[in-house]
């Protein structure tokens, strides 16, 4: 930790309903070891009480804090003040991209959570639905299972959006299925949910990634939606030839 | 999601700055295949005179001589020699296969441009 003290200046975006989009410019002192969620908070309390921006867990769990950090997707609660500045520097914040902006730094994440819902993406389990053999809260819980193998990682997507705000498809096609909605569907056994698969083979599906694999890279919980998305596409080929081998 | 199909989110194609490897590949991916696209024009314009008689012809064919026109198909070259082993690598991953190496594959092929261009351009100015 460094207790010196650096002077940075946050550049807001600042848009309230039907208003033309500007910036706002707020001078503070921080710690470099402090977030950037930490100095957005300070200019909300201290500088203007108009700010508006999303919050809630402070540590990389809910999703909410998503914004772009200096044009880079970021949970902005784990991004450190000397990781994306110096002092003296500027911070630029902005509202994720492919979402429409609700107010300032709040975006409208509802399609991402009905796209979600179109998947069936599991929903999150808390340890007391797990079964009675895993133990209950106090024994150790075993993590739900697909094909034997447990499902680990996908549980770790906190539906937080960075990777369809950076996806470039995403942003010239707003009907791509995006990245997170295509991972969780890699969830299910596509060989059992002919609905799901024709939702993925469709024209905005999973053949629509144009393998920019920004996804990957921004995302805070290596859930990895890139990979997903080839595996998927695997699965898909795999299932038509196997159609097209019966159907002979 | 949003319904706002912008010529300010096409032209996200085409900057990669702050991005990962991935966007960099996927926007030169983009750029060579405008840029071979148009190649492709401008060479059916260039075989028009061939229809036009031998005069014609020549007098192209020492156009096609001048520095300035060998930069330019050099530049072809690196277009072609970048997009079809960027495709490769995109043919390969989108298959699931060599996935979290996409990065090193990308490395790999600009290298591969990289060299293969310098020969190009050696004999090119050589001759």
């Amino acid at each position: 930790m460094n207790s010196k003290k650096w002077t940075v200046t946050y550049i807001i975006h600042r848009q309230k309903a039907d208003e033309e989009k500007h910036f706002d410019r707020f001078t503070l002192e921080v710690s470099p070891d402090e977030f950037v969620l930490d100095g957005i908070e300070r200019i909300w309390a201290y500088q203007d009480r108009s700010l508006t921006f999303r919050h809630a867990c402070h540590h990389s769990t809910c999703g909410a804090c998503g914004m772009l950090v200096n044009g880079v997707e970021k949970l902005t609660c784990i991004t450190a003040i000397r990781d994306v500045t110096q002092d003296g520097g500027t911070i630029r914040v902005e509202p994720l991209h492919n979402f429409p902006v609700v107010s300032d730094l709040v975006v409208d994440l509802a399609p991402l959570y009905a796209r979600m819902d179109e998947v069936n993406a599991p929903t999150v389990m808390p340890v007391s639905s797990l079964p009675d053999s895993a133990g209950g809260i106090d024994g150790t819980p075993e993590p739900p299972k697909f094909d034997n193998e447990p499902i680990l990682r996908l549980i770790d997507c906190i539906e937080c959006g960075l990777c369809i705000s950076a996806c470039p498809v995403q942003a010239s096609n707003p009907d791509y299925l995006g990245p997170a909605i295509i991972a969780a569907a890699h969830l299910h056994d596509l060989g059992k949910d002919t609905e799901l698969c024709n939702l993925l083979e469709g024209e905005d599906g999973v053949w629509r990634c144009h393998s920019a694999f920004e996804c990957t890279a921004v995302c805070p919980s290596n859930v990895e939606p890139a990979w997903r998305i080839m595996e998927v596409r695997k699965e898909m080929v795999k299932l038509n030839f196997q159609k097209l081998l019966h159907s002979e | 999601m949003t319904n706002n199909k912008s010529l300010k989110s096409v032209l996200r194609w085409f900057d990669p700055r702050k991005r990962d490897t991935g966007t960099w590949a996927f926007t030169l991916n983009r750029i060579t295949a405008l840029g071979l696209t148009f190649y492709l024009y401008l060479h059916l314009i260039v075989l028009r005179k061939l229809a036009q008689g031998p005069v014609a012809f020549d007098s192209f064919i020492t156009l096609a001589k001048s520095p300035l026109y060998i930069i330019g198909e050099l530049l072809v070259i690196v277009a072609v020699l970048l997009h079809g082993l960027n495709g490769l690598r995109v043919t390969l991953t989108s298959f699931g296969i060599a996935v979290p190496y996409q990065k090193q594959m990308f490395y790999g092929l600009v290298l591969l441009v990289v060299v293969g261009s310098l020969i190009f351009a050696i004999r090119m100015f050589s001759v």
